[in-house]
């Protein structure tokens, strides 16, 4: 039950991807393009995602427990530190030189595209590299 | 570059649709849609009780270009403006780089930024202003990635 659900949830994560055009680069790179063949479609993906996140997360996060597991696993970091800006200008120098980010690549796996399998792996390799990194640093946080 | 057709309310059922599954996710199961945090606890676990879970996350994201296809008669556009340098250059950077950051765009920009992270807020602003420079660099003064 708690899989089929959870496969589900992907689906729908999935279909949200590829139909608002987020596992496109072509489009994801215009949006970044203000200065050139901007469009400005992707601002919509944002707006409409987080507006119902948002909404939802309030009628949710008010209950004791989600529906199947014991409690909400909720991240507890609040450092504005060097790893998470720094990390985070680091991914949108890649995001803008590929045009793909993590949440656009994944669904996308699943038409067999070639371009989309080089960066996921390139991307994978990327992560086992920073982790590996990161081992020898401190521990990992997540959000 | 090639312009790409603005598609307000397409783009914005789509963003509805993320978002949906964001709350199904916390929902159900109480976590956090980040592409990022489920990726890597698959390829790199530390905790084996949840493989599978985020197996069948992954499982039912890889199902969905299908599923468009079989309900429209084609597979969602997928082009490629760089060349395959850029992707396997920008796929590494971007592993690198959501690893430190512990998120992208699904999880700091949508599921942070929903709960008011102050963390995502932040990280959200960094890695769009990053993307924009990098587009600008490559695009109007490199010319060409």
């Amino acid at each position: 039950m708690r899989l089929i659900l959870t496969y589900i949830t992907g689906v729908v994560f999935g279909l949200g991807i590829v139909i608002s055009g987020m596992a496109n680069p072509a489009k994801v790179l215009n949006f970044f393009d203000i200065a050139g063949t901007w469009d400005p479609s992707l601002a919509f993906v944002m707006g409409g995602a987080l507006t119902v996140t948002a909404i939802g997360y309030r009628l949710i996060l008010g209950r004791s427990a989600p529906a199947l597991d014991t409690r909400f696993h909720l991240p507890t970091a609040t450092l504005l530190d060097a790893r998470l800006i720094g990390g985070s200008a680091v991914f949108g120098v890649g995001w803008g030189i590929a045009g793909f980010c993590p949440g656009g690549a994944l669904p996308a796996l699943g038409t067999g595209n070639i371009n989309v399998l080089m960066f996921v792996g390139a991307m994978i390799v990327g992560i086992v590299l920073a982790r590996v990194a990161q081992a020898r640093l401190v521990r990992p946080t997540h959000v | 570059m090639t312009p790409t057709e603005f598609t307000p309310f397409v783009s914005l059922g789509g963003g509805l649709l993320i978002g949906l599954s964001a709350v199904m996710l916390m929902a159900i199961l109480g976590r956090i849609m980040g592409a990022t945090g489920v990726l890597t606890g698959l390829i790199m676990p530390t905790n084996t009780s949840d493989m599978g879970w985020r197996a069948a996350l992954v499982a039912g994201m890889v199902t969905a270009p299908t599923l468009y296809l079989l309900a429209t008669g084609d597979w969602p556009e997928i082009s490629v403006p760089v060349s395959n340098g850029a992707l396997i250059l920008g796929g590494l950077i971007v592993g690198i780089g959501v690893t430190f950051s512990g998120g992208c765009t699904s999880g700091h920009g949508v599921c942070g930024i929903a709960r008011l992270s102050r963390r995502s807020i932040v990280a959200t602003g960094v890695f769009m202003a990053a993307a924009i420079a990098t587009v600008f660099v490559t695009r109007h003064l490199i010319g060409g990635f």
